[in-house]
């Protein structure tokens, strides 16, 4: 559990850090909260030569309204996103889900913008975001440019971000008072989801059934024409490709992902 | 007024709260300074033939001093469990052939330990890829061999000359077979293994490891390194929990000290969790086929029990274990025949040893599911046929027909207690009115009466208590507490008989050279041993206490009673005081205690567990338990027992299993895969009272430690069924996962609907 040897640098500023980044390219990794990427460096699955910790950079770490878009930056802990007054307000369902993530002392460190950039398809945040139909926005010493979550994720653990950009915010629609629901599937109350489900607003984003975080289209189709919830929720494993694993077959999920949507349709619905 | 039965707080806790223990690996000894540190180069294969090991490169990266292979080891290979077959022994390191995922291979040792892993990393090892051997039936078939020498994978077996009685069952109306898995679990301990080493210029070896008995700790290693006991000096610091996983030494201990006899410099180490989860001994793992006969009025005539016990790659302490299964198969129950028989068999996985309860918990859990079984057929009540089935109270002592000595008990009461607390009959109610409404969350109850087995390892345990001058008061002890409280238990036991405080009596244990003799911390042992052999010397003391004072009192010894730490002449207000006496004449006592049987607490469960039947998961609501091990010295202590072991045996139910895939890879190596519980995970228990004391020790106790995962996993495990039955389920095998109720509920209605 000691990684291998790194050099370690903690830039002042964002464009400090961009800097770094275009410098160094794809032997350097960036640091937020560590919750994902000590990990995997700590059991010698990743072995980059630079280590840049951006965790500490205030430019990063904000909860703001811009029209009619909720504004979180990428460095906000999963504690502020689960506890500010905005996010509850504004995007209830992030605030919600954040709550869910691990435990408090993982809440406390991992960051937003790590968890949709670490792109784990077991990961409840990316899911949140997407029924949410937010955007990501991504910069480097080349620009910024924003990207829909539903562009964002190519596979498992990869998306469209390219090796000199940093993700710096996630925007996601004012969705204020529309009905919403998580449903998380887990054996132990601090487990990551065997499959997750998050609906706000008639969309309805899937944890872990498939190699990225996926949207279910057929559910949300049949909901868009009227259908019944029972008959949506039905729907829910419809072009999906959930793996197996110790917790879950992928039928188990299939079925998981089908229950879990009806459930958090319903509470949505406020019925 | 008495110490004794009061909720004396835990004298351990401020310091473990505060400064934190003092682990092996913690330890900032000076005769350590300069130490190396050992990184183990493990195999990633389950079964493979080593074709060549290269060091050269890793002999000179940064802080390396010495890479070693077996080649350079002088020490035959060890058997590690001597009922175990003679030839499966462990190489030291194996240049030959690895035998599980986790096998040492080579050894690196660096000044720093983060140059460990580096060197490690540059250790090349070639190897030969051979079929594992996992399924235990797959491991009987004898087809692929773990050791091609011995011919057999069979290691030695419990009952397997005799044949099965085939008439065993004529009389029955009904019999009952089922194959049932009693799944393999880690101990998961919150500290892992550690030992550090040196050689004193005396030619002795000074070993500190994370062990449950200091002493056979020292007698293993003696062994394993070809010297006498008396050249090896074991110090175990603050132990964080075992379990059962830290009974003795491992072989890496051994190896440490080979090591820096070796180098000529002092060596420690310490492993990772991933490392312990596959190198540290695992509990458990049987495949148990029961039958049970019997009427249709609810006797029960007739059970046998047929064990697969899985060994793992090297032999140790499991293999013993299912004599301990055997002996308990009848449980509580009045069973005119059993029979039982157990094979012990190696594969390519983890070796296995003992586990919180150890042998018993898998007994119980057979004939807990098999009279589940048995009345689901004959359609009674499971608490009703239990009860049809107890022994009473009048029969005891008695020999059982597994051959166990049982003392005292009061099944029928037990079971009473915890059916009326729980609300037997209204539960019923309810389960029925929820199945009539078909909601979604079910309610399912398990019940589970249970006897065990405690210090039925070593009957004897030495005590030594001291009053020194200044009044405070030594107690010695052969016990090895790694969270059991001794400190705070002993000082209360020493202190009823002296009247001195137990803040001024200090507890030692675990030090070879200070107490050479001594069983250790397991089986649930200490209290009956070790702590009535303090209890014995403190009395004695106080007996040499009274004939000293009638000297100095020009008393007689009659007319002498121990106060508040004096010797007083009843009645008068003259007295002396222990410390005074100690400091004429030395005031001590050496005492042993020998039971010479081990006793039998028992119990009761019952669990209410609650299940979405559309998700399949379970979570345990309540549990309600009695767990009679005698009078009880501390309530803290004994509900501190019985909540961690009610917690283990509740997560053996829904939670936790060690999974190897087909090729042997272990697949819950990390705490992300190994679901252990949580306290979410846990309800809050109803503990009831029972003491019903055994006439083997004159404190009349029994062992507490291990009675929660033997009562409470075959109630929880009832209960997931018992949820579930009115869907056609009669068992699920554990952990109850969600998954499997799932699979279970879909695999009896398509059997219905055939
Ligand atoms: C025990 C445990 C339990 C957990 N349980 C859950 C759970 O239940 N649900 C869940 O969703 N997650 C869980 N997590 C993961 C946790 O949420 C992580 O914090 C999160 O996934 C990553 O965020 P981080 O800030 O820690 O990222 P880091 O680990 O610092 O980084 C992760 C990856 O993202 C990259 N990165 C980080 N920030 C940026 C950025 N701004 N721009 C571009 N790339 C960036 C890094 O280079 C790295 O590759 C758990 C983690 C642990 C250790």
């Amino acid at each position: 559990m000691i990684p291998v040897g790194f050099a370690y640098e903690r830039p002042d500023t964002l464009d400090g850090a961009l800097a770094l980044l275009a410098e160094h390219g794809e032997d350097a990794t960036v640091l937020a909260g560590g919750h994902s990427i000590l990990p995997v460096m700590k059991l010698r699955l990743a072995a980059p030569e630079l280590v840049i910790d951006i965790g500490r950079l205030a430019e990063l770490d904000h909860v703001r309204v811009d029209g009619d878009e909720l504004v979180v930056g990428a460095g906000t802990r999963h504690r502020t996103v689960e506890s500010s007054e905005v996010v509850q307000a504004e995007a209830p369902l992030l605030a919600a889900v954040a709550r869910t993530v691990g435990d408090p002392q993982i809440r406390h460190r991992g960051t937003l913008g790590g968890s949709l950039a670490h792109a784990d398809p077991a990961s409840d945040l990316p899911a949140a975001v997407l029924a949410l139909g937010g955007t990501v926005v991504l910069r480097s010493p080349r620009g910024e440019r924003s990207v829909p979550i539903t562009e964002f994720y190519t596979g498992v653990f990869s998306s469209v971000k390219e090796p000199d950009e940093l993700i710096t915010e996630v925007r996601v629609p004012r969705t204020g008072t529309a009905g919403w629901a998580y449903e998380k599937f887990t054996r132990r109350a601090n487990d990551w989801a065997i499959v997750a489900v998050a609906v706000v607003d008639g969309r309805v984003g899937l944890v872990n059934m498939g190699p990225t975080p996926l949207r279910a289209a057929a559910t949300e189709a049949a909901l868009a024409d009227g259908a019944p919830i029972a008959d949506a929720a039905a729907l829910a494993a419809e072009g999906t490709e959930p793996t197996a694993d110790l917790t879950a077959t992928a039928d188990y999920r299939r079925h998981l992902a089908r229950v879990l949507t009806r459930r958090a349709l319903t509470t949505a619905a406020g019925a | 007024m008495s110490i004794m039965g009061t909720r004396v707080v835990r004298r351990e806790d401020p310091l473990f709260l505060s400064r934190g223990a003092t682990y092996t690996d913690d330890l900032t000894d000076e005769r350590l300074t300069g130490a190396l540190h050992l990184t183990l180069v493990r195999s990633p294969l389950a079964h493979a033939r080593i074709t060549a090991i290269d060091v050269e490169e890793a002999r000179s990266a940064p802080g390396v001093v010495a890479v070693i292979t077996g080649a350079e080891i002088d020490l035959a290979p060890a058997l590690l469990f001597g009922g175990a077959n003679k030839g499966m022994v462990r190489s030291w390191l194996p240049t030959d052939k690895v035998r599980f995922v986790g096998e040492p291979v080579v050894a690196v040792l660096t000044e720093e330990a983060y140059q460990g892993q580096d060197a490690a990393d540059l250790v090349e090892i070639d190897y030969d890829p051979l079929p594992a051997v996992i399924d235990l039936k797959a491991a009987a078939s004898d087809e692929v061999l773990l050791f091609e020498e011995v011919g057999t994978n069979t290691s030695n077996g419990f009952g397997l000359k005799d044949e099965f009685d085939e008439h065993l069952f004529d009389d029955c109306e009904v019999v009952v077979t089922k194959e049932i898995v009693n799944q393999r679990l880690a101990a998961a301990s919150l500290e892992t293994r550690a030992a550090s080493a040196v050689w004193g210029e005396d030619g002795r070896l000074t070993l500190w490891c994370s062990t449950q008995a200091a002493q056979s700790a020292r007698d293993e290693v003696a062994g394993w390194l070809g010297v006498d006991a008396a050249q090896v000096h074991v110090i175990t610091p603050d132990v964080g929990g075992g379990f059962g996983a830290k009974i003795g030494a491992d072989p890496e201990f051994a190896l440490v000290g080979w090591l820096a006899k070796h180098t000529g410099r002092p060596v420690r180490w310490n492993e990772t969790r991933s490392e312990n989860m596959t190198g540290m001994v695992q509990g458990r793992a049987q495949l148990q086929t029961v039958t049970i006969g019997g009427n249709r009025d609810g006797k029960v005539l007739a059970y046998r029990l047929d064990v697969l016990a899985d060994a793992g790659a090297y032999p140790r302490l499991g293999a013993v274990l299912p004599m301990f299964t055997r002996m308990m198969a009848p449980g509580v129950y009045d069973i005119p025949k059993v029979e039982s028989r157990a094979r012990v068999l190696v594969t390519t996985t983890t070796s296995t040893a003992a586990y919180r309860g150890a042998g018993r918990p898998e007994a119980t859990a057979a004939i807990e599911r098999s009279m589940d079984l048995f009345a689901a057929e004959i359609g009674m009540d499971p608490a009703e046929v239990r009860r049809r089935n107890l022994l009473r109270p009048e029969q005891f002592p008695l020999k059982t027909k597994g051959g166990a000595p049982y003392d005292s008990g009061e099944y029928e009461k037990a079971l009473d207690a915890v059916l009326d607390a729980a609300g037997y009959t209204g539960l019923r109610a309810e389960q029925q009115r929820r199945r009539d409404a078909g909601e979604v969350v079910q309610l399912g109850i398990g019940v589970s009466v249970f006897v065990e087995i405690t210090g039925g390892g070593a009957f004897s345990e030495d005590a030594s208590v001291e009053v020194h001058p200044d009044g405070t008061v030594t107690v010695l002890t052969g016990t090895s507490p790694h969270g059991q409280g001794h400190a705070t238990a002993w000082a209360m036991l020493a202190s009823e008989h002296l009247g001195i405080g137990i803040d001024r009596i200090t507890v030692l244990h675990g030090d070879t050279d200070l107490i050479p003799r001594g069983s250790g911390t397991m089986g649930s042992r200490s209290l009956q041993t070790g702590g009535v052999a303090v209890h014995q010397a403190a009395g004695e003391l106080v007996e040499l206490a009274k004939q000293r004072a009638a000297d100095v009192l020009e008393a007689n010894v009659d007319d002498l009673e121990v106060v508040d730490g004096s010797v007083n002449v009843r009645g008068t207000g003259q007295g002396v005081t222990l410390a005074a006496l100690a400091e004429k004449e030395r005031l001590q006592v050496d005492s042993n205690f020998d039971s010479g049987a081990p006793t039998f607490p028992f119990g009761a469960h019952v669990a209410v567990v609650e299940v979405d039947v559309e998700s399949g998961k379970a979570v345990v609501d309540r549990i309600v338990t009695v767990d009679d091990a005698g009078p009880v010295l501390n309530p803290l202590l004994c509900e501190g027992q019985r909540h961690g072991g009610i917690a283990q045996g509740i997560s053996q139910a829904l939670l936790e299993e060690v999974v190897f895939d087909a090729d042997g890879n272990p697949l819950t190596a990390t705490f992300a895969d190994y679901a252990f519980p949580s306290a979410a995970e846990l309800p809050s228990f109803t503990l009831l009272d029972m003491a019903t004391p055994t006439h083997l020790n004159p404190l009349g106790v029994k062992g507490i430690g291990e009675a929660g995962t033997i009562g409470a996993t075959p109630a929880v495990q009832s209960a997931v069924v018992d949820a579930v039955a009115h869907l056609g389920v009669r068992h699920i095998d554990m952990p109850t996962s969600p998954l499997r109720v799932w699979e279970a509920i879909n695999a009896a209605a398509s059997e219905g609907d055939k």
